[in-house]
């Protein structure tokens, strides 16, 4: 769209820096996870990337299973791009930016089998865990995707089920039960910028970004989910170079989640 | 007997009491509270003799007659151009007031202006309902290509001009870089981009102390250090 | 049984802990985060800026329009479902014309200036924690105000008048309970806020009122300090420089 704004970017990074003074394969400082930051929910986390900033809360309820799942529960990420975070971002039902966040957030936590659904079963065919996960903005710098997909994991380990009696919450107490939780995706969006590939991109980054891929990954090195976006396809060298970098990345974060 | 309750430069907010009895002026940013002055906005108090007045440390641009800012495109009009000014309201510039050259009717404007370029501005005329008006007419006016904009808060542009332009000149100097600097916070650069990078955190220095005495000390000397790092290593 | 001690240990008058910081949000015009006990709330600023749609704006002044929200996982029990309810409206509403009279916009016709209210966590008192917070928020963004607005609930807890409810007290079963959430604006020696719920008779609305006046002007002190605080900022990396307090 702004042709300058991005040729610019890109002159930036064939001198080895960008706009900020950082390396094209360097996330801003400090990257916070700071777990327990809200007392109602029954976990949560909160996330720091450089200016960038989200909570994540886990809320548990417990519900009729569906009738082809008798014997599972089920988790759900919703993202609310609050208004408050950017001044771009409206009020209203979640757009499709929004939408977006949360399924990808979603689908690389489903798809990694990080939580067995039967094992959220109270009772066959009556009762299981219905787990929600809500992701809110508080400031947008630049990279919600990865700080997102971050908070959710991060509040999802914090999670403990609150005590019940008869299908009925006593949200009051919780137990010292934790959500069973086996495998951990992370996630890392790799930026496409002219000849370049860059990690945590700023808004202004994001702004001329060309093409972009987010990669969750599991422990094992296991690709789980990904989406592609932004306007100019990728080749195949591309997409390749572009997980590498992703695996490269996550592996760093995923010290900080301890 | 009227007394000042606080010091000169000390930071007041609304509704702070800043002097008592009929002694003092209350100036701009303040307000007359029976017999009391009382601070109407965050800032820095200044009091010059009698007269005691608050000096914004925050707020959003007011386009003002003669001001010189930078500008986007964001439309282009039958009659010349809507720029986004920073502010609440947007201005035009009409095609007499864009070029001296001649532009036929029904011309492409983009040949001159297209929607995301931004332009250095001088505002020609504010009605009170907020109509702007601009000229890109005059020495240092036109579109600005290439380098990098950045913003800052408006109120803190005064400081980051400096006295006849000599906070901006020694960045200039120290760093190379072409600078122009808007009243409405926004700033152009362009230079080598780890010259870019000195520049901007220069200015972000001097926007987040620009009310502690010795500003202009601190950024030669913090200019300095960072010539020094980028040749040393 | 009467009321005697409070489940917290705070005399009646006292309010539970505050905190209070400013410029906590970098991309709004003004931002500050509000915590009273187990209450949080965060405010950001936008604007004065473009109002669309365009029947909505005032040719004569600027336009104040606030926005309570509840995170999803704020609640003590199950989830907020996301977006508004008629009680966020509500509040958004009251929330406005709390602020409303200590603003002036005059200087921005046609123009708006959002305030954003979110809350991640909440244990009573959130409408008034959101107006402490947007409160300190319209100042940090340079907005023109005769005053800060300081808000808290005062109420009566069985035969005793006390401030700042918690959700023990509102909740109380051991006699009758009224919740009278209030804002005052110190310099005018005004309430803009003042809502009730439950039973009270005047002379005890009379003590209440009271009580939230003092609680009121202690927590725009604490907005004011905490306002002060984003620009005592350490310089002292070069030296030599004074920097008064």
């Amino acid at each position: 769209m702004d042709s300058e704004a991005r040729q610019h970017v890109i002159d930036c990074i064939n001198t080895g820096i960008r706009l900020d003074g950082r390396k094209t394969t360097e996330y801003r400082t400090p990257i916070k996870v700071e777990t327990g930051v809200t007392k109602n929910a029954e976990g949560s986390a909160k996330v720091t990337i450089g200016e960038t900033e989200v909570i994540a809360g886990v809320k548990m309820m417990i519900d009729k299973p569906y009738p082809d799942k008798p014997d599972e529960g089920t988790i759900m990420v919703g993202a609310e791009l609050l208004p408050l975070s950017n001044p771009d971002f409206e009020l209203g039902p979640p757009g499709i930016q929004a939408i977006e966040l949360a399924r990808v957030v979603d689908r690389g936590i489903r798809e990694s089998g990080a939580i067995d659904g039967k094992k959220l079963c109270i009772k066959e065919g009556e009762m299981v865990w219905i787990i929600s996960v809500d992701i809110c903005t508080i400031n947008d710098a630049g990279n919600l995707f990865d700080a997102s997909s971050l908070a959710a994991i991060a509040a999802i380990k914090d999670a403990v089920f609150p005590e019940h009696k008869d299908g009925v919450i006593d949200y009051k107490n919780l137990t010292d039960k934790k959500l069973p939780v086996s495998k951990t995706p992370l996630s890392v969006t790799v930026h496409k910028v002219g000849p370049h590939l860059i990690v945590d991109p700023t808004t202004e980054e994001e702004a001329v970004s060309d093409a972009r891929l987010t990669v969750a990954v599991t422990e094992d090195g296991e690709i789980c989910a990904m989406q592609k976006g932004g306007n100019e396809p990728l080749s195949t060298e591309d997409i390749s170079n572009m997980i590498d970098l992703a695996k490269e990345k996550i592996e760093e974060l995923r010290a900080l989640l301890g | 007997m009227g007394e000042l309750k606080l010091e000169n430069k000390s930071i007041v907010v609304p509704g702070e009491e800043i002097a008592t009895g009929m002694d003092y002026i209350p100036g701009s940013g303040t307000y007359r509270l029976g017999e009391g002055i009382r601070a109407n906005r965050l800032g820095l108090l200044s009091v010059t003799g009698r007269a005691v007045k608050v000096i914004p440390l925050s707020g959003k641009y007011i386009p003002k007659k003669g001001d010189l800012i930078i500008c986007r495109v964001i439309d282009i009009l039958m009659t010349g151009w809507r720029l986004d000014t920073n502010s609440a309201y947007s201005a035009v510039l009409p095609l007499r007031d864009a070029t001296t050259e001649f532009i036929q009717k029904g011309a492409d404007l983009t040949k001159w202006f297209k929607i995301g370029d931004y332009l250095s501005a001088k505002i020609v005329n504010v009605t009170s309902q907020f109509l702007v008006d601009i000229t890109t007419k005059g020495p240092g006016l036109r579109k600005l290509e290439g380098g990098r904009i950045i913003k800052v808060n408006p109120s803190k542009v005064p400081r980051i001009i400096g006295k006849q332009g000599s906070m901006v000149s020694l960045i200039k100097e120290q760093t190379g870089c072409r600078i122009v600097v808007g009243q409405n916070g926004l700033i152009w650069l362009q230079g080598d981009p780890k010259d870019e990078l000195i520049a901007v955190e220069t200015i972000r220095k001097i926007e987040r102390e620009s009310h502690i005495q010795g500003l202009t000390d601190r950024v030669k000397a913090f200019l300095e250090e960072k010539k020094k790092e980028m040749t040393g290593e | 049984m009467p009321y005697t001690k409070r489940q917290d240990g705070r005399a009646f008058d006292e309010t539970r802990e505050i905190e209070a910081k400013v410029g906590v949000i970098k991309r709004a015009d003004g931002s500050a985060y509000f915590r009273i006990g187990k209450t949080v709330a965060y405010a950001a600023v936008y604007g004065p800026r473009d109002l669309y749609p365009k029947f909505l704006q005032n040719p004569t002044e600027g336009v104040l329009r606030c926005n309570y929200n509840m995170m999803p996982f704020s609640g003590s029990g199950e989830r907020v479902r996301p977006g508004a309810n008629r009680r966020a409206k509500e509040i958004s509403l009251v929330t406005e014309k709390a602020l409303t009279p200590v603003v002036d916009l005059k200087q921005f016709p046609n123009a708006v200036v959002d305030v954003f209210i979110e809350l991640p966590q909440t244990d009573a008192g959130s409408r008034c924690a959101g107006i402490c917070a947007a409160s300190m928020a319209l100042a940090d963004a340079g907005i023109t105000m005769k005053d800060l607005v300081g808000a808290v609930s005062v109420g009566r807890v069985d035969d005793k008048i006390v401030v700042d409810l918690d959700y023990s007290e509102e909740s109380y079963e051991g006699g009758p309970v009224a919740d009278i959430p209030t804002a005052y604006i110190p310099t005018m020696d005004k309430f803009s806020l003042l809502q009730m719920d439950g039973r009270i008779s005047k002379e005890q609305l009379t003590e209440a009122l009271e009580m939230a006046k003092k609680a009121c002007t202690r927590i725009v002190e604490e907005q004011r300090k905490a306002l002060k605080a984003k620009f005592d900022i350490d310089v002292s990396n070069e030296g030599g420089d004074s920097d008064g307090q």
